[in-house]
């Protein structure tokens, strides 16, 4: 690594505005793409733990927008970006709740699955190989900007923070979803889930790059957010079951308002 | 030439008994869009010579008919049940000395369930999904082909195609339809039929059900309403068919013969039905864009009254699963989404399956020592507080994770 500082590693706020990818993170994830959608495959799990994730995301977005969150289609007429897609697994029930999505990933064979999946769906998808710094300006303002499990995995997450943040409309929501940087979860994310229950493959998490919500704060609220509604995402080992919940020690979603531009 | 209709909904059900009925009650209760397919036209299920079964409907299945607005319907026509009474015994010998008395204030208030006829639980579900806005009850209409496509299903019919974010099978033990999608079955028939006819006595019942175990098979009398008893009789195949042949004074003379005479003169008012029991387990409730609910998925002995329950409790917690998927955005016709219902009920229903069966076999037969021991374990279920009251609790079908529905709230 690069990066000198170990303790803020992800933070060293250099000078490479466009270094938000890592190269050795895209080969890796270019080999589990296939997997994403097989049902028992590599991403079980992350299907499993997913479907609380959304759970929460149905649950609040409409909430912070401002709509009815028993409509059919609660996310209607909303644009929403989603950064670091994946095969599509979040974009696809945000854009079956209305949402109008952009979802971008910067392996290109998961956008490639992500689109005849979509297709295979009947949904309307726009799915793009892009970094955020590829979208254009005159494209850059969405409802909502989300970006889930990847700001622990570029390779410079203050300034993928900073130019995420100038993507939201003023009234806007932010999502960011990562892993927190605490002892916990060295041995929840680390130990657990990659050399004890095989949930995921070893090397898929480096602990030194998970996020503190702090650091989260430290970059947004400058921008004129306020953290609106925040939550941990957890296994229950003894239901084998999923849920949010209030501990935020290991995985947590945190959703941020944008009061002013 | 016509062009060949085709129309749209988010869930199509093949079968419109008692289980596609509430089902469709049920998911349309949650926004969803339903269809309910029945090949039969309606007037044959609401005939009085259709069926002449009775449901005891447990405490939770009656909760959710409250709650989907059937129970109302059923005013006058429930008769609570308050003491069960298990007796060994012998053709006109009388109840044996050994009996298991459940009585529903050992759990509660609550009776144990509601004795309804089946004729009358279809017509109230059935004037229900009248009134669902959600709901399409497309009747006599055969569905002659499931394609599951990738991203829908495509049901072929008589007058044109519907397609469907998901199937579901209600369409009756060994369901033609799951095993076309390739779910196996296990099981097997019971060398036993089940004689049912409604019999009127002199005395009233006070709501006692009572289960004698005869040694060709249980004979159960069951409190209608009023002075009415509805019987099922269960009986080695050749005599169940040898009484069905019976005249009426001779069929009335066999049943009295078993019946005895506790509650004064008894008479056989009605029609009479035989039905051939068997046991038939699906090894998968589901399949890409289909689900399996009810006798599709478990077919079960009838000796302990659950198979009804059991598939209302299947709709109650595939209705919960597919409303909380369709609330996220997932989509509700992958195996994603639909092994959450299997996980959830495919255990409960398999081991209430399998210990009918046990308890079928255990007191099917006439041989003295087993006799004796079985008059031993009721004996000993009797002086045995908690393992009485689970054997209620699941008879009331209050144990296992309860579908918010069988509680009495929204899905």
């Amino acid at each position: 690594m690069i990066y000198k500082d170990k303790k803020r590693a992800a933070f060293s706020k250099g000078n490479s505005e466009t270094s938000t990818v890592d190269p050795e993170e895209i080969s890796r994830f270019n080999k589990l793409a296939e997997e994403w959608w097989k049902p028992g495959g590599a991403f079980k799990v992350v299907h499993a733990f997913n479907a609380a994730r959304i759970d929460k995301l149905s649950e609040s977005l409409p909430l912070l927008m401002e709509r009815d969150a028993n409509a059919d289609r609660p996310l209607a007429g909303l644009s929403l970006l989603d950064v670091g897609c994946g095969a599509g697994i979040v974009s696809e029930p945000m854009a079956r709740l209305g949402a109008t999505v952009t979802a971008i990933d910067a392996s290109e064979q998961n956008i490639l699955i992500a689109k005849k999946h979509a297709e295979n769906s009947g949904l309307e998808i726009d799915y793009r190989h892009a970094l955020p710094e590829d979208i254009e300006e005159a494209e850059q303002k969405f409802d909502i900007v989300m970006s889930l499990e990847v700001v622990e995995h570029v390779a410079d997450a203050g300034v993928f923070l900073d130019i995420l943040s100038t993507f939201v409309k003023p009234g806007g929501v932010m999502v960011i979803g990562t892993l927190n940087r605490t002892p916990t979860s060295f041995v929840k994310a680390i130990v657990g889930a990659e050399y004890i229950m095989r949930w995921l493959p070893k090397g898929t998490h480096s602990w030194s790059k998970f996020v503190k919500p702090s650091e989260l704060d430290d970059v947004l609220l400058p921008q004129g957010y306020r953290v609106a509604d925040h939550c941990g995402v957890d296994f229950n080992p003894l239901t084998r079951k999923w849920s949010t919940s209030q501990n935020m020690s290991v995985n947590y979603l945190q959703f941020y308002k944008r009061y002013i531009a | 030439m016509f062009a060949a209709m085709n129309t749209e909904t988010d869930i199509a059900i093949i079968g419109g008994g008692l289980n596609g009925a509430a089902l469709a009650l049920a998911l349309g209760s949650t926004g969803l869009t339903v269809t309910l397919f029945d090949a039969a036209p309606r007037s044959v299920h609401t005939d009085d010579a259709f069926d002449g079964r009775a449901t005891a409907i447990a405490a939770g299945s009656r909760n959710m008919l409250r709650a989907l607005g059937v129970w109302d319907r059923l005013d006058g026509k429930a008769q609570p049940i308050h003491d069960i009474l298990v007796t060994d015994g012998r053709v006109s010998e009388g109840a044996g000395t050994s009996f298991l008395h459940f009585d529903h204030r050992e759990v509660g208030d609550e009776p144990f369930g509601h004795l309804v006829e089946n004729r009358h639980i279809r017509r109230a579900l059935f004037e229900a999904l009248d009134d669902a806005e959600a709901v399409t009850h497309r009747q006599p209409l055969k569905v002659l082909n499931l394609n599951r496509e990738t991203a829908k299903a495509v049901l072929e019919l008589e007058d044109g195609t519907s397609t469907a974010r998901l199937a579901i099978a209600c369409d009756g033990r060994s369901s033609p339809t799951a095993q076309a999608a390739g779910i196996r079955y296990a099981g097997w028939s019971y060398p036993q039929k089940g004689v049912v006819c409604t019999v009127e006595h002199a005395e009233p019942h006070g709501g006692v059900a009572h289960e004698y175990f005869l040694p060709s098979g249980p004979f159960a009398i069951l409190p209608l309403t009023g002075n009415r008893s509805s019987l099922v009789w269960t009986e080695k195949t050749a005599v169940a068919d040898a009484a069905m042949s019976l005249n009426d004074a001779g069929f009335e003379s066999e049943v009295v013969r078993r019946f005895g005479h506790f509650l004064g003169d008894v008479k056989v008012t009605g029609p009479r039905w035989s039905y051939p029991l068997n046991l038939s387990l699906a090894y998968n409730y589901c399949a890409h864009r289909l689900a399996v609910v009810g006798d599709a998925a478990h077919g079960v002995h009838p000796i302990a009254g659950q198979g009804l329950n059991l598939g209302f409790k299947d709709a109650a917690a595939l209705t919960q699963v597919l409303a909380e998927a369709a609330r996220r955005g997932e989509d509700i016709g992958t195996e994603d989404v639909l092994k959450r219902y299997e996980r959830w009920r495919r255990f409960d229903n398999t081991a209430m399956g399998l210990s009918m069966d046990a308890i079928n076999r255990l007191f099917s037969n006439d041989l003295s020592p087993v006799r004796a021991l079985r008059g031993m374990g009721l004996d000993i279920v009797n002086r045995m507080g908690p393992a009485r009251r689970f054997f209620m609790r699941q008879a009331a079908g209050l144990s296992g994770e309860i579908p918010r529905l069988l509680q009495g709230k929204p899905a």
